[in-house]
């Protein structure tokens, strides 16, 4: 019934302007056409001035309400970031005197120069001086941009230093999940063929490649502050994107294609709840490539602290290799031998694919 | 030779039928049905493109629907939409389905075969002097194919298992792979039939439009004479030809992953805990071949916007365009430049950044002709005495919109910067301004402009004027505030974002949005109304060229036959834009050059 109200009301709407318009047209006629013509134009060419006013003190008002929930007041988050906040505002002033220039001229000339009797157009079809101009003077503009772009690009883009921390981050349907390659600095091998998900191996790993076998797996990536980390970007399924809007990262995860990319955080959760303003700060991951019916819901959270803090989350993590094979964990022996009913599985069985 | 044969039987038969108008032998089928007038055709173009239009834009009213409140429940969805609205609430798949057809809806059915089929298929013979197009059968041909593409289309929407619902970009592996997403089962094999389908309907058309345009014209026609709509549809149908196969070929190929068990996009991938035997593709691949036709096809959507509000911003500035030869060049270096910068889609796809940079560079170097293109446009206003025709405005409107979405692609298009804005809201905000709404602006300026020829009549004037004011408004409305929320790190095709600590600010805003485009949603209604009800009951004409314009289509009976003129096609003396010349308002390009005329 309401539904039917709304209904009846829209369409008594149309029918009410449709019949206003379809007056006015017979008023015209009785007037002269050429006469509401020109009535029409000063109308619309007195609006287009106020469109402009009233456009542009509009824009001003949307910064005014919405900048502050940007994430560039708070700052960039990771020390590489800063590049891209300066590019953006370079961007902004460059772009924002072009705009407020073009759109004054376009809609001022629209208002100044609309028709009048005693005025006749100027002809005017080209000029060779104006056109190099405004050829010229984009061009230098866009060098300019050009070049601090590229001169960041390569920057972010190159190799990551070093002694960077390594993470490894797989997307698949619709979560996140990390390894961390333990205290030998390597990552032990994956094979996609290897995943088996009843036994928990669910990204594959070659638990015969000794590497692996202090891997850690998680669901939280912990990151120690001021150091440069460097994450190996993988997917299990689909394309996913690894978004860290907080540091000003982005990176696809592709099946089969292994990509990486590095940064530096700058301030740890607990800094930036305070920088924030808000208790309940974290950095998100989000997935920023359309990956199925959940992609909205595809979260990880990355929590920065300190290397004591996050030294001492680490070894708080057990490897994922012992809790696989619990029968391999030396922490774990005698309490395991009594229980012959979990423990033992062969490890074939782990690791093929059923 | 042929071409003169070709141009004289095509005048004789045109002369045959002047002279019998009054009872020839055209069937209701083969006037408006079969037709091989390219009138006809384009009309048909024009009217499939606004059912279209309705359609993509409803779908995005309810999209927005569920964006402005997620956790609203609208019972009255779930009557019209059953299981996809499970208790009036849009389920996550449904969401997802609505995003991809809107965008495939829009980009390729209304502002690519709505806007090129057209207004090529309709201005190409007026404006050049032709009976009509080369190919009349394939030109009948070419929107049979669209027709059958949009049935099929149409058709997927109804299947059991939901329409394509992997973005209307259909990466793969998502889009390769029923287990991953139910709208790549059936749906999406529908989807890439008809994409088939459509892609022979465009190149039917764009192979006609070229040789058309190179072949077909009226004596003294040299290409430095043809208006501008004309070169712009000319560039558009050069990117057509030359991209449209590309994408051919990825779909076909999609289609082999998808039914054949081949595997170009597909390697190591577990689905729904199945191990894939798919070993040695590239998922990256298909985004090569799908942008090396997408970026054009932007451009595709653009030029003959571009065109048609050149020609609408001299008519009624009565004044020529500025720099004639400097927007030829611009179209020309915008059609060239338009192959070499597809990979800015794919900035942060794991790239080798010095290719990266190449394509920065090139991309980054669309912006001198644009910028040419819009100081020509301002030059144009510029001591001229306009005149406020509801093409105009739109005209006007166009270069507002192409100046603000195009200066936001600088951002994009600079790989540092994209690495942060890269499919979040600024995206959107950018693509949805440049190219959805400036062509749709385009669109319009051309409906209002050549309606009259159309039709024999004259739209309503004060709905035309309210349209486009709401439109304006409402545009910037929309999309300039999600320029913030991309700021933001908003990401593009959320369903709900109530669980994000970083992106659940904006939910009045998002609230806002979708009221303003429900908004303007309906007064899009009112176009429609206007343009069905003028075609029975508008104004008649009176005059045979009510915009004192130019160009040679008004120079034909205010209703013209097949064939278009009832005599011998005229002469061309001149180039399009003499208005204000020699102290007279405008003359004609059919008007000889007189001996004391002085030189432009």
């Amino acid at each position: 019934m309401k539904e039917l109200l709304f209904v009846a009301i829209i369409v008594m709407v149309f029918i009410v302007i449709f019949q206003i318009a379809k007056a006015s047209e017979y008023v015209s006629v009785l007037k002269g056409e050429e006469k509401t013509r020109k009535q029409n134009n000063k109308i619309n060419g007195f609006l287009f001035i106020a469109f402009l006013i009233v456009g542009l003190f509009g824009a001003w008002y949307c910064n005014h309400l919405y900048y502050g929930k940007t994430l560039f007041p708070q700052g960039s988050a990771s020390v590489e970031g800063e590049k891209i906040d300066l590019m953006l505002y370079i961007t902004i002033a460059v772009t924002g005197v072009v705009f407020v220039i073009t759109q004054v001229l376009l809609f001022w000339f629209a208002f100044k120069y609309q028709e009048s009797d005693n005025k006749k157009a100027y002809y005017f079809p080209h000029d060779n001086k104006l056109e190099l101009l405004w050829t010229t003077v984009p061009a230098i503009f866009l060098t300019i941009l050009v070049v601090f772009g590229l001169k960041y690009w390569f920057k972010m883009t190159g190799d990551a230093p070093k002694d960077a921390v390594l993470v490894e981050i797989t997307g698949h349907q619709f979560a996140w999940d990390m390894r961390y390659p333990g205290k030998d600095g390597k990552l032990g091998k994956k094979n996609y063929k290897l995943y088996n998900n009843p036994s928990g191996n669910t990204l594959g790993v070659d638990f015969e490649d000794p590497e692996s076998w202090d891997d850690l797996h998680t669901t939280e990536m912990h990151l120690p502050l001021g150091k440069p980390v460097k994450l190996v970007i993988n997917a299990m399924d689909v394309i996913h994107d690894v978004g860290l809007s907080h540091f000003r990262m982005k990176m696809d995860a592709v099946p089969g294609i292994p990509t990486t990319l590095w940064f530096t955080p700058k301030y740890t959760t607990e800094e930036m709840k305070k920088r924030t303003g808000n208790p309940n700060f974290v950095y998100e991951i989000s997935c920023d490539q359309m990956c199925g019916k959940g992609h909205f819901s595809m979260r990880g959270v990355i929590v920065v602290e300190s290397e004591a803090d996050y030294n001492k989350w680490l070894a708080s993590q057990k490897p994922e290799y012992y809790t696989l094979f619990p029968d391999k964990d030396p922490s774990k022996k005698e309490a395991v031998a009594t229980d012959t009913t979990t423990a033992s599985k062969p490890m074939a069985q782990l690791t093929t694919n059923p | 030779m042929s071409t003169v044969a070709l141009h004289e039987t095509a005048h004789h038969e045109a002369h045959g039928e002047a002279h019998h108008e009054h009872h020839h032998q055209e069937t209701f089928i083969t006037k408006y049905i079969f037709s091989q007038d390219h009138k006809m055709i384009a009309k048909q173009f024009l009217i499939t493109g606004i059912i279209w239009a309705f359609i993509g834009g409803l779908f995005s009213v309810i999209f927005r629907l569920q964006l402005a409140d997620p956790n609203a429940t609208y019972p009255f969805l779930e009557d019209f939409l059953g299981h996809w609205a499970k208790g009036g609430k849009l389920q996550p798949e449904f969401y997802y389905a609505l995003v991809t057809m809107h965008g495939t809806i829009l980009v390729f059915f209304v502002l690519t075969a709505g806007l090129s089929g057209t207004f090529a298929n309709f201005l190409i013979p007026l404006q050049i002097g032709a009976r009509d197009m080369a190919s009349p059968l394939l030109n009948m041909l070419s929107y049979w194919f669209f027709f059958l593409a949009s049935v099929i289309m149409m058709s997927s929407l109804f299947v059991q298992t939901g329409p394509a619902s992997g973005g209307w970009t259909i990466y793969p592996p998502l889009s390769a792979l029923g287990e991953a997403s139910s709208g790549s089962k059936i749906g999406m094999d529908l989807w890439l039939v008809s994409m088939a389908m459509f892609i022979v309907s465009s190149l039917l058309g764009g192979l006609n439009y070229i040789t058309t345009i190179l072949n077909m014209r009226t004596k003294g026609m040299s290409m430095t004479r043809m208006p501008l709509t004309i070169w712009a549809l000319f560039f558009t149908a050069v990117l057509g030809v030359l991209s449209f196969p590309v994408l051919l070929s990825g779909a076909i190929l999609l289609l082999f992953d998808r039914n054949l068990g081949t595997s170009f996009y597909l390697s190591d991938i577990v689905v729904a805990g199945k191990i894939m035997p798919n070993e040695g593709g590239s998922a990256i691949l298909f985004q090569h071949l799908f942008w090396f036709l997408g970026h054009p096809e932007v451009y595709i959507i653009l030029l003959p916007a571009m065109g048609m509000s050149s020609e609408i911003l001299s008519v009624n500035s009565r004044k020529p365009i500025f720099g004639y030869m400097a927007m030829v060049g611009s179209l020309f270096a915008i059609t060239i430049l338009a192959f070499l910068v597809w990979a800015h889609h794919m900035f942060v796809t794991g790239l080798n950044p010095f290719l990266g940079s190449v394509f920065v560079l090139l991309t980054l170097l669309i912006a001198v002709p644009s910028a040419i293109k819009v100081f020509n446009w301002l030059t144009t206003l510029w001591k001229g005495n306009i005149r406020f025709t509801p093409a105009m405005m739109f005209a006007i409107g166009f270069v507002s919109l192409f100046i603000s979405g195009g200066l936001t692609g600088i951002f994009l298009g600079n790989s540092a910067l994209d690495i942060h804005l890269h499919d979040t809201y600024f995206v959107i905000a950018h693509f949805h301004i440049v190219m959805g709404v400036a062509s749709f602006f385009g669109m319009y300026a051309g409906v209002y402009h050549w309606f009259p020829k159309m039709f024999g009549r004259h739209l309503n004037n004060t709905l035309s004027y309210v349209h486009f004011w709401i439109t304006i408004v409402g545009a910037y409305l929309i999309f300039w505030p999600m320029h913030y929320e991309g700021l933001a790190g908003m990401p593009r095709r959320y369903y709900d974002f109530s669980n994000w600590e970083s992106f659940k600010n904006f939910g009045g805003l998002n609230q806002f949005i979708s009221i303003i485009a429900l908004l303007v949603f309906a007064a899009q209604l009112l176009f429609v109304i206007n343009f069905f009800y003028s075609i029975f009951k508008g104004r008649k004409l009176t005059t045979l060229n009510p915009w004192n314009a130019n160009t040679l289509e008004w120079t034909t009976p205010i209703r013209p036959g097949h064939g278009n003129w009832p005599g011998d096609i005229p002469e061309v003396h001149r180039w399009p834009y003499d208005y204000a010349k020699d102290g007279k308002d405008f003359i004609p390009q059919d008007v000889p050059v007189g001996d004391d005329e002085s030189k432009h």
